[in-house]
């Protein structure tokens, strides 16, 4: 039975690009963490086999071994789809999107979460490819309501600029408790 | 008649009713977005109801699962593109209508079917609730294993063509919920010296990484979609919902399959749905048309997906068991407000389980009238590009993975996870399996410690009536799975003894 790209799916069939990388590093990490259990786990001489701090770990990266190893031999087993290394490709793409959201996080205690907010927004929108203006300003709206909305009115644990300590004192009081 | 209005004393306030409105109209919107759906809602907005007492944050978390697949059916009839993935199967006769010039007439049977399956399956269970608050008492520690182990079994073998996958997935979630600080012999596992593991990894963190985190990166790797825009029509939708009276009958046996799989832990809606889906057709006096604009196969799919959400409740407030991720987020709302589900909440809390289901009908009631007003709106949300909303998305993300203790720690670990998501949605696999494997796990290790300091001999884990039932269903499924696999296997060599013998 094959299946269309063209065509809604619930259930997937086939093989795609990357699925046996991904199974045989799954694998490794599964058989890695195995080796390590001696280690990692305690055994309590004086406690049963249910209370033992070891036997869910077991249990679970017996599980995670097992059936990753059955699933890389069937996957082996079926016609691949070539395009291996462009999807691992793909995924190393996303650490740069990792980076720009962890860039904003290490920004926020600096700048502040409104600044941090809107410089994110704006500049991952023209990152992304979105230069006319309705996008930018759409961008930056949507910054703006992020933080009135959680910031200001349901008051999350958000930290204060350093950056805010510069405004007068009763400016910066109203800055760090509601931006 | 006391108990109806001290349930209706715990909703007559302007807080759960704001947090009501807004959850629903809210799911519709996320549902109408394809490529965000509830559970991504869901995982933004779970941190920010931590604050809200437990009715209030829940309201606003049922209100998104109960009403997101309304707003689903919107892109899956009328750009062939389901809003949720439960909506999947709608596209099958939506679209096709919506190519015949029908889309209202089909925008309505879905919002009447999606209805009707929501109020079957409420009153169905209000109707149950007395039952389930007997039952709910005799489930103790190896009752709840049990039934935790048939969620996960469930979980695992409802993945058609992905049974592997979801179990080698279902194992590692249950292996995260080791990592840390062992609660009962105080000793270390898979720590690595590392203080950030000791109280283990957040559930919340891998929730926010594997669903939000992971659904803008895939938004952002993908190309933007453009739909072009279909005629709609001016035909008022109350005519078209009264077309469901003339298929009524699948509406209702869609709707009780829907209850039946929503109260199973781990089986949810797509199996109701394949289940509806199959019925309609094998008893349709045209099923030749099943799948190229059948109203009968619409109206199968809608009833069945959204008779799930209050059913899928039942093992979550009566033993605290999630069926599904969705519940399972909902599940940490409980845990952060010390309220824990399970049979002594159903049995002595039945207001507060009462005012939930009717906050569910109050959420149909709203939804519906809110898309009769407002589709033509809606559809304008459709035409968000791709990308632009991975970017809300990652926004929105931070403030959950942030927000919790201002950890940076929190965001590489969510960061990570969110990688980890991307990378199994790219390859198709399931995210469902980690999480479950997350909460249940917890969940049964504790009720394996507790029910064996009891248990004697093996035979004693399962002596008891509810037990017995509970295991042999496990066996039974296992069992099946395994004669369904057997049986595909031996028509599959049939297949090529026969091309080959006739090449």
């Amino acid at each position: 039975m094959t299946q269309k790209d063209d065509e809604p799916h619930v259930f997937p069939l086939g093989r795609k690009p990357g699925e046996l990388l991904f199974c045989a590093a799954f694998l490794m990490f599964a058989a890695a963490l195995l080796a390590m259990m001696g280690w990692q786990t305690s055994w309590l001489p004086r406690a049963n086999l249910a209370a033992q701090p070891r036997l869910w770990p077991a249990i679970s990266l017996s599980g995670m071994a097992l059936f990753g190893f059955i699933l890389w031999l069937r996957t082996r087993s079926i016609a691949r789809t070539p395009g291996r290394w462009q999807e691992a490709a793909v995924w190393l793409r996303a650490l740069e999107y990792i980076s720009w959201y962890v860039v904003y996080v290490v920004c926020i205690p600096f700048v502040g979460y409104l600044p941090s907010t809107i410089l994110f927004c704006v500049l991952l929108t023209l990152r992304l490819g979105y230069r006319s203006r309705m996008a930018l300003l759409s961008a930056f709206g949507f910054a703006l309501f992020v933080v009135l909305t959680f910031k200001t009115a349901f008051n999350v644990k958000m930290p204060g600029g350093a950056l805010y300590d510069l405004a007068p004192s009763g400016l910066r009081y109203i800055l760090i408790r509601y931006f | 008649m006391d108990l109806l209005l001290s349930s209706f004393d715990i909703i007559a306030r302007w807080d759960v009713i704001a947090a009501l409105v807004l959850g629903s109209l809210g799911g519709v919107l996320v549902g109408a977005l394809p490529g965000v759906g509830a559970a991504v809602a869901i995982a933004i907005m779970l941190p920010a109801t931590f604050m809200l007492e437990p009715i209030v944050g829940l309201t606003s978390l049922l209100g998104i699962y109960g009403s997101s697949m309304f707003g689903g059916a919107i892109p899956a009839i009328l750009v062939n593109t389901p809003g949720t993935p439960v909506n999947a199967l709608t596209t099958y006769d939506g679209f096709p209508m919506t190519q015949r010039g029908e889309a209202r007439r089909a925008l309505g049977l879905a919002y009447s079917a999606s209805f009707f399956g929501g109020i079957f399956s409420i009153v169905c269970l209000m109707l149950f609730a007395p039952v389930l608050a007997k039952i709910a008492p005799m489930f103790g520690s190896r009752e709840i294993f049990l039934a935790a182990l048939l969620g996960i079994v469930l979980v695992v073998l409802t993945h058609r063509g992905q049974v592997l996958a979801a179990a080698m997935l279902a194992f590692f979630g249950i292996f995260l919920q080791t990592v840390g600080l062992e609660g009962k012999g105080y000793t270390q596992r898979y720590t690595f010296g590392q203080g950030w593991l000791q109280n283990g990894i957040d559930l919340i963190v891998v929730v926010l990484g594997i669903f939000a985190i992971s659904q803008a990166l895939v938004l952002f790797l993908d190309k933007d979609k453009s739909f072009p825009m279909p005629h709609v029509g001016k035909k008022g939708f109350f005519k078209v919902m009264g077309e469901l009276w003339i298929f009524r009958r699948i509406a209702v046996v869609g709707s009780s399959f829907g209850v039946f799989c929503g109260m199973i832990p781990g089986v949810g809606e797509f199996m109701s749905q394949f289940m509806s889906y199959s019925y309609a057709q094998s008893t349709s006096k045209t099923p030749e048309l099943f799948g190229k604009g059948n109203p009968e196969g619409l109206i199968a799919s809608e009833v069945a997906n959204n008779s799930v959400p209050a059913a899928a409740m039942v093992p979550l407030l009566a033993l605290g068991i999630p069926g599904e991720e969705l519940t399972a987020m909902m599940l940490a709302v409980f845990y952060v407000h010390n309220v824990i589900p399970g049979p002594a909440l159903f049995a002595e809390q039945m207001d507060f389980v009462l005012a939930l289901y009717m906050c569910l009908i109050i959420l149909n009631v709203l939804v519906v009238f809110f898309l009769f007003f407002a589709t033509d709106t809606l559809m304008k949300v459709m035409l968000i590009p791709n990308r632009f909303l991975g970017m809300m998305i990652l926004t929105f993300s931070l403030i959950g993975v942030y927000s919790l203790r201002n950890s940076l720690t929190d965001v590489f670990v969510a960061s990570g996870f969110g990688v980890f998501g991307m990378i199994l949605k790219r390859l198709d696999y399931p995210t469902s399996p980690v999480i479950l494997g997350i909460v249940l796990g917890g969940l049964m290790e504790d009720k394996l410690r507790t029910a064996m300091a009891r248990v004697k001999t093996p035979w004693d884990f399962i002596d008891r009536p509810i037990a017995f039932i509970l295991f042999s269903m496990i066996v039974i499924a296992v069992l099946l799975h395994c004669w369904t696999m057997w049986k595909a296997h031996q028509g599959k060599k049939v297949d090529e003894l026969h091309s080959e013998t006739g090449n």
